[in-house]
């Protein structure tokens, strides 16, 4: 009698947790096919290099490609320094446990769950306004670094955290520099941490409307420099769905490609990491 | 001829807490001298001490003096990369950078001052050789070190320390995580290095500390704190030691 519940139990259960990840997988599929079908038969290399016209609703993505871009350059150019940096400090010079770590660390994750539309209204009071840069990609890309930081600093934390004591205690026994060992023994085995950082990072960044909004603004012309005011391809898409009517193929074929490209430097950065950590552990 | 390592007064505090008291032992050069006593009586903290590793660990103090040779390990003017070099030491579980197997050996020997690479190339394979690994290894130089069996790698180990030629060595239970085939080739190469450098090994293992010893120190925690209760060749340590507690622990009736 109890073995019998006991299986059905354990049917119900199965069936349960398979149906929970085949909805999840469902409707991730669903979502991708239901952008392919509507977007694919619009991409060419024409739609990626030419410029939108009647008000997207023809022509391509040339210059919010190149925007998005910039962004994302600004973005990781400020981040990814600081933001190792601050996972240097936090640890391998503070301790776990100290009061200091554990405010820094507070703040973080607070900071990591504020709304991006908070962060676009400080980005646009501080960096368009205080700095003067007004509405440009400057702004923008300094407003996303700001956004992405705590993920990306926590990540690379993690990824040093990771690295076994053993590595540490093994290096100061040979009489090896903190900054050596940081830099050719630590770093390279902190990787895998500051990769996920990374993409889940660039994956924030690429997919923000509401922050740009307010710092970078949505002029569509090429942009000159990084002080011009750019249109990312999250808010192309924002804007062509709801704004535009009769926007929703070229916001499809929009998506379409922002998907390709989160996916690519998905790709593209455990690609990379695999690479460097092989040339790491076998050098020539 | 190398020095002797004179340790006068040592005591070790973590915080409030006492982990050595007052200890007084001399190491001399040219043999080995085995550290005993049951588990958390100070003698891992003791090593620790004598190359500084004790800097690394928050609220640690340390007091009493420490010399090798001339070099006065605890001055806090003492360039703490030059003692680690002069002190080597090899750890409980075997711990090789996740490097191939030269540069595990390359890295520190660069940082060190090597860069001559005709000269790094004949530095490792000393070292590979002291260690009695080179020839199981010299076709996976750029292999990576964490694919070695546990032996293997405790031995890469020992020849990375031996490569900057230490005048001591500090073991701290090197054969506990190792299976017994290895653990004696091990102990015969520890054995080996006695007439080169000063030797300084803590065991749990009572049989393999009668093996090598040539002296012998016994630990125990007496009010919290961990002391020096004897001390002297290891042969009378063991045969005719002059304390009870030695006497007990020894023939296993305490510890």
């Amino acid at each position: 009698m109890a073995d019998s519940r006991a299986r059905r139990a354990d049917a119900v259960a199965t069936v349960l947790v398979w149906s929970a990840a085949l909805l999840v997988t469902g409707v991730f599929l669903w979502l991708l096919a239901d952008v392919v079908r509507h977007g694919a038969g619009r991409i060419s290399w024409s739609f990626l290099t030419s410029p939108p016209r009647n008000a997207g609703r023809d022509g391509g993505i040339g210059p919010v490609l190149v925007s998005t871009s910039l962004l994302l350059l600004v973005c990781l150019g400020v981040s990814l320094p600081v933001g190792l940096g601050t996972a240097v400090l936090l640890a391998e010079f503070t301790p776990a446990s100290g009061a200091f770590g554990r405010l820094v660390r507070r703040s973080l994750d607070v900071l990591s769950g504020v709304p991006s539309i908070v962060f676009g209204l400080f980005g646009n009071a501080f960096f368009c306004k205080t700095l003067g840069l007004g509405f440009s990609l400057l702004s923008g890309g300094l407003t996303l670094a700001c956004m992405v930081l705590p993920i990306l600093i926590r990540s690379i934390e993690e990824g040093f955290r990771a690295v076994p004591n053993d590595y540490r205690l093994g290096a100061a026994a040979l009489g090896l520099s903190r900054t050596s060992t940081l830099v050719h023994l630590l770093l390279p085995a902190a990787v895998p941490g500051l990769v996920v950082g990374l993409v889940l990072g660039v994956g924030r960044a690429a997919a923000e409307t509401a922050a740009l909004i307010f710092t970078s603004g949505y002029v569509d012309r090429m942009p000159e420099s990084l002080l011009d005011s750019g249109r990312s391809l999250s808010i192309h898409i924002f804007d062509l769905s709801m704004n535009v009517s009769g926007g929703d193929a070229n916001a499809y074929a929009a998506a379409l490609v922002l998907v390709v490209l989160l996916l690519a430097v998905n790709g593209l950065a455990s690609w990379l990491a695999d690479r460097w950590l092989r040339r790491r552990v076998l050098p020539v | 001829m190398n020095p002797p390592l004179r340790i006068e007064n040592l005591t070790l505090r973590y915080g409030d807490k006492t982990a050595l008291e007052a200890v007084t032992l001399t190491v001399p050069p040219g043999r080995i001298t085995a550290l005993i006593g049951p588990s958390g009586c100070g003698k891992t903290s003791l090593l620790n001490c004598l190359n500084r590793l004790t800097d690394l660990i928050p609220g640690c103090r340390v007091s009493g003096r420490v010399r090798v040779g001339d070099l006065d390990v605890l001055d806090p003017k003492t360039d703490v990369l030059t003692l680690r070099r002069r002190v080597g030491m090899i750890f409980q579980k075997p711990n090789p950078f996740p490097f191939s197997v030269r540069r595990n050996l390359e890295f520190p020997l660069r940082e060190h001052g090597v860069r001559d690479r005709r000269k790094l190339a004949e530095r490792v394979e000393t070292a590979l050789r002291d260690v009695g690994l080179w020839d199981e290894v010299k076709d996976r130089l750029n292999g990576p070190a964490t694919a070695l069996s546990g032996g293997q790698q405790q031995r890469l180990c020992l020849a990375r320390a031996l490569a900057l030629a230490p005048e001591v060595l500090l073991l701290d239970e090197p054969c506990s995580a190792l299976d017994p085939i290895s653990s004696g080739v091990v102990e015969d190469l520890i054995v080996r290095l006695r007439d080169r450098l000063t030797l300084l090994i803590v065991t749990h293992n009572l049989a393999q500390a009668r093996r090598m010893a040539d002296e012998a120190a016994f630990f125990w925690v007496r009010d919290g704190a961990g002391r020096l209760v004897e001390h002297g060749p290891a042969r009378q340590l063991f045969e005719e030691p002059k304390q009870t507690l030695t006497a007990d622990y020894i023939t296993g009736m305490r510890g």
